[in-house]
């Protein structure tokens, strides 16, 4: 297992200790080693030696213009599309999918220079918190293999937890990037909505969906998402809106700045070991010259139910595509709408069928304007707390989630695992950029303290979160060695 | 609320979603157990609050009126399951 950064990784890639082809050689080969986890869905083969090809010409022909990530190895979620790989969204519906195009995202981290080098596992079509949902099997967390990664990214976490590649991308439209990196002890950011282009991201909730990165520092995370953000026509919903330099405001401390402590958010249900580690946390941050605040988010207990009437209501419309018709399965039955019922029917699995019920119910003639329009109006409520609230502080701290990674099959009734993501799910239906950091552990496994921005303002999200990481080793842990396998008897 | 076993099939048919018996049995708890939670959200006080329309605050997002790029005919038909010369095939809406 690796503790190397993409920072530390390019510094050996300039000084010609390493090249490209051999850092996604050594991904590959410790991607392998935790294949019991079940963290990989598919290697990129061709596209890895097409990419590590191109970035030893950059870094030997023209070292200038190569940026941090040329070179560097990473794993991407199975719900963005790379010309030519198969991406299956973690479903049956889907399985074989080809992309007949590269989205923006990836298109930009390729240009960059930076080496694919698999596809990683998650729940079917993002919709999850312990990639239990996922059609190809579940995920182990490198902390514990009998607990859950989270979800839905869990596969993209593991990776990264486990020392495999440096970073991976994840997708965040409740928490899927922040919770698993939570419950795996690692970097995960989730930036303003419409600061990275969703173009060629298989759409689970449009208006809350967003690409971000898993890495093993925050520096790490400010360059991925440098190389990804900025407005791409080809997705309208992208911010036109510069992209302010992160790196260098990256290291300006946070000395007088105001932290705002949400009280809903350090309210009972959290386990002791989370809210022990989260109070340290804050002094720790304290110490650092950061005034301490508390204001009240008073919407916080509405969030949970306006995000599963909003989030399940957009599924429901954009998995009106999955028909057996353009791509993906096909049940073949004499009329078309058997055709239909039976592909989407055998296609999707319970918790994706559970969201399309749910959504086309809240949208359905008659409940319109009591479930969807009246969640449209609470939305508005919990933004407007936010933009309040960020007028007196500068960012706010919290838990990234009430508890530490839980053992598998543990939450089997829906509400339960909803339940996971209340401290997540609200920052993206105001449309804020949130992180999570490893802050400590409790009995064993690790815990995630958030940083919430103003809309916009990603830089001083990755600010706060830095000079937190920076004067503490939590970043550096890493997972405890595997459990020998047992040999032969003796 | 009580969610009656006609009103989850409804649904399933509006979502083209073939379910079995069983299935419709387990959504009609499970809606249930959810839209009892989400129910609280009719206490919200919300006479005074427009709907969100685009959460990053953008109006409209406008573009020249010229063709761009477009996907090739066979990269469009290549992940098709069923096609017919340039086309997808798709079975007959009326015998």
């Amino acid at each position: 297992m690796s503790r190397e950064t993409v920072a530390e990784l390019g510094a050996r890639l300039r000084r010609g200790d390493a090249t490209p082809t051999e850092l996604a050689a050594q991904a590959r080969t410790a991607l392998e080693s935790i294949a019991d986890l079940h963290p990989v869905l598919r290697y990129t083969d061709a596209l890895t030696e097409r990419q590590a090809g191109r970035a030893a010409r950059i870094l030997a022909e023209s070292p200038e213009e190569a940026g941090p990530l040329c070179g560097i190895p990473f794993a991407y979620k199975d719900v963005l599309c790379v010309e030519g790989v198969e991406t299956s969204a973690g479903s049956k519906i889907l399985e074989g999918f080809i992309p007949p195009y590269t989205g923006t995202a990836l298109q930009r981290l390729l240009d960059a220079g930076a080496v694919p080098v698999a596809v990683t596992n998650c729940d079917e079509f993002a919709m999850g918190s312990s990639n239990e949902n996922s059609a190809f099997g579940p995920v182990g967390n490198p902390w514990d293999p009998s607990r859950v990664p989270g979800g839905s990214s869990g596969g993209s976490a593991a990776v990264v937890s486990a020392g495999a590649v440096p970073f991976s991308l994840g997708t965040d439209t409740g928490g899927s990037i922040r919770q698993p990196a939570s419950f795996c002890g690692v970097a995960g950011f989730k930036p303003t909505y419409g600061r990275i282009s969703r173009y060629g991201l298989i759409a689970f909730a449009s208006s809350l969906d967003q690409i971000g990165p898993f890495t093993r520092s925050v520096e790490d995370a400010a360059h991925v998402f440098t190389a990804m953000a900025g407005h791409d026509p080809r997705d309208s919903t992208s911010s036109p809106a510069p992209v302010e330099p992160v790196a260098e405001q990256l290291a300006r401390g946070v000395q007088g700045m105001r932290l705002g402590i949400p009280r809903e958010y350090m309210a009972e249900g959290l386990e002791p070991g989370v809210r022990s580690a989260v109070e340290a946390a804050l002094a720790q941050l304290e110490k650092l010259g950061a005034t301490l605040v508390e204001v009240s988010l008073p919407s916080t207990e509405a969030a949970l139910s306006t995000y599963y009437i909003i989030a399940p209501a957009e599924c429901s419309a954009n998995l009106a595509r999955m028909d057996g018709v353009r791509f993906g399965l096909h049940v073949d039955r004499k009329s078309l709408t058997d055709t239909y019922l039976e592909t989407r029917g055998q296609g999707f699995g319970p918790e994706v069928k559970r969201r399309i019920m749910l959504g086309t119910y809240a949208l359905s003639s008659g409940y319109y304007d009591a479930y969807y329009r009246q969640a449209q109006k609470v939305r508005t409520l919990i933004a407007e707390e936010f933009d309040r609230a960020f007028e007196s502080v500068d960012a706010l701290v919290s838990p990234t989630s009430p508890i530490v990674a839980f053992p598998k099959g543990d939450k089997s009734d829906p509400l339960s695992m909803y339940l996971c993501d209340i401290l997540t799910l609200p920052v993206n239906l105001a449309g804020l950029p949130g992180i999570s950091i490893p802050c400590g552990l409790s009995e064993g496994l690790p815990v995630g303290l958030q940083v919430i921005g103003p809309r916009l303002q990603d830089a001083r999200v990755l600010r706060v979160a830095h000079a937190y990481e920076q004067s503490t080793p939590w970043h550096t842990q890493m997972p405890p060695p595997a459990p020998a396998v047992t040999g032969t008897p003796s | 609320m009580t969610l009656a076993r006609d009103q989850v099939t409804h649904v399933a048919m509006l979502a083209r979603l073939g379910l079995s018996d069983e299935e419709v049995e387990r959504y009609r708890q499970q809606l249930d157990t959810i839209l009892a939670h989400v129910d609280r959200l009719q206490q919200v006080d919300t006479s005074k609050v427009a709907e969100t329309a685009q959460i990053g605050g953008l109006v409209n997002a406008w573009r020249e009126d010229v063709r761009g790029e477009c996907l090739p005919v066979e990269k469009a038909l290549a992940n098709a399951p069923k096609r017919r010369r340039d086309h997808f095939e798709v079975g007959a809406i009326q015998e």
